[in-house]
């Protein structure tokens, strides 16, 4: 079953075209990652999916009932506005302190609970941003570049870790990403955008297609290598056979 | 009792603090200082308004700083910037609205009372309308609240979890009507927004979430407005800018612990 699609949809804004002709769907538990330039509409895409901005052209269809985690792409707190890290929890609707509790502690934020939002660190942050979103157990989990502003490691166990809460939740995951290697090994639908969709598929077939190439060059061959090295030692998939083959 | 004008000041200016301190907190987060003083300023051309039509002064304050917040939401950012927008509305209501009041015929107006507030003049019918004005304003924050702190923060996030971003902007810039049109017997069109404001940043230093804080400046608000009543009776000052003055020296001294509080 579809959580979310759309049909035909594009974005102008004033006589400048940000989208055109967008078709794509969301399954359950499945993870979509959008890659493209910058300035190539992802995060106009994503605003148009939760509903923060109408579509010019086309239709957005979302399944009865389906609920959006969305984790922003940058979330700037007042200082004048004070927030803890336990009452930021609380804004994801009425959950019990236990629940609250165990996500805090499922995301490794329980320490910081008393403290106030802006004193936390980038990755802290990302984190409660996180568990926010999950609190209110979302069919659709939605992050625009959730690891911009983090290092490498922070960046790796910030993946990880949605990954993990995914399997937990059960929930689809749609991201915008720029770290391609994450993208290349734990997507299951890849979607390259340039203001319309480029190519889309699963990340073999996307990281072979010469849109794809012309738009990222050589560092995405680099992760497409990256990615058929990881997973020829785990599992015979059939993508990847074929690939080969090909 | 109520026979007392300077029960019925106090029982005013308490109304106002009460609701004034919440929604002040909006327009601090909000940085809506200035919008504030547009919707305030227009006041004054409500002032003209009911004179002219003999309406009700709170109606034709209301009237005049919903059209002004109204229009100024519509045309921002369309050629000029909110800020840019809201410097040409705010003094443009005000010296409308002053030119307006001098046209009125056989009129003689006390504009120094709508400009700064009269509170020992505010009459049974007054308070009565003061008090439903700011318990409106109390039971539309208080319905909303969990939806505005979310617009506030990020309207993309507000409208992933379902809220509609403009309507709570619009709740908020209605609110901020009935306070205006509630506040301005109290403390005149270019004092209210200091009353919004005031209370607000004082309760910031002392406050660890915005509910806190919320209820820290309607406490403050409070304490401003008993303090400022008293103090201009005993010096015989204006009362409006006295409980203005008595709302800064809180401020003053809540910064002051703040300082004092992180150097420990």
């Amino acid at each position: 079953m579809s959580l979310i699609s759309t049909r035909g949809v594009g974005i102008r804004f004033g006589g400048r075209r940000i989208l055109r002709d967008i078709n794509l769907s969301i399954r359950e538990r499945e993870i979509v990652t959008i890659v493209g330039p910058n300035g190539s509409g992802k995060t106009t895409l994503l605003r148009v999916l939760i509903g923060a901005q109408s579509p010019t052209e086309g239709v957005v269809t979302r399944g009865a009932g389906v609920s959006i985690g969305y984790v922003p792409q940058r979330l700037a707190i007042d200082r004048s506005m004070p927030l803890t890290v336990s009452r930021w929890l609380r804004l994801a609707g009425a959950h019990q302190a236990s629940d609250r509790q165990r996500m805090a502690e499922r995301v490794d934020i329980v320490g910081l609970l008393g403290e106030q939002m802006t004193s936390l660190s980038g990755g802290e942050f990302q984190r409660a941003l996180l568990a926010q979103a999950l609190l209110a157990r979302p069919a659709l989990l939605v992050l625009d570049e959730p690891t911009q502003g983090l290092d490498q490691p922070a960046v790796a166990s910030f993946y990880r870790l949605i990954e993990a809460v995914r399997g937990e939740i059960g929930c689809a995951v749609l991201m915008v990403s720029h770290d391609l290697h994450v993208v290349m090994r734990s997507s299951d639908h890849v979607i390259c955008l340039n203001g319309h969709v480029c190519c889309e598929g699963t990340p073999t077939v996307v990281s072979a297609a010469p849109e794809y190439q012309a738009l990222f060059g050589f560092g995405a061959e680099g992760a497409l290598a990256l990615y058929r090295h990881e997973h020829d030692h785990r599992h015979d998939h059939a993508d990847i056979t074929d690939t080969h083959a090909g | 009792m109520l026979d007392d004008f300077l029960i019925r000041a106090a029982l005013a200016g308490i109304g106002l603090a009460l609701a004034a301190g919440p929604l002040g907190c909006f327009v601090v987060w909000r940085r809506m200082a200035y919008f504030g003083d547009a919707t305030a300023h227009a006041a004054i051309l409500g002032v003209a308004l009911s004179l002219a039509f003999s309406l009700s002064l709170f109606v034709g304050v209301l009237v005049a700083a919903l059209a002004m917040s109204l229009g100024v939401l519509a045309l921002a950012g369309r050629i000029y910037t909110m800020d840019t927008l809201l410097g040409v509305a705010a003094h443009g209501a005000l010296a409308l609205g002053l030119v307006a009041v001098s046209f009125l015929p056989g009129v003689r107006v006390d504009l120094m009372a709508y400009l700064f507030g009269d509170i020992l003049a505010v009459s049974q019918l007054d308070l009565a309308v003061i008090w439903i004005g700011a318990v409106v304003v109390l039971i539309l924050l208080r319905l909303r609240w969990q939806a505005l702190l979310l617009v506030t923060l990020s309207t993309d996030l507000a409208a992933a979890r379902g809220y509609d971003a403009r309507r709570e902007q619009l709740i908020l810039t209605l609110a901020l009507a009935v306070l205006v049109a509630v506040a301005i017997k109290i403390v005149g069109a270019l004092l209210i927004t200091a009353m919004l404001i005031i209370p607000a940043a004082a309760a910031r230093s002392m406050s660890r979430t915005p509910e806190s804080m919320a209820v820290i400046a309607a406490i403050v608000g409070l304490c401003s407005i008993i303090s400022g009543l008293s103090a201009s009776f005993y010096w015989n000052t204006p009362t409006g800018p006295t409980m203005i003055v008595a709302a800064i020296a809180l401020f003053v001294l809540a910064s002051l612990w703040s300082v004092v509080k992180r150097g420990r």
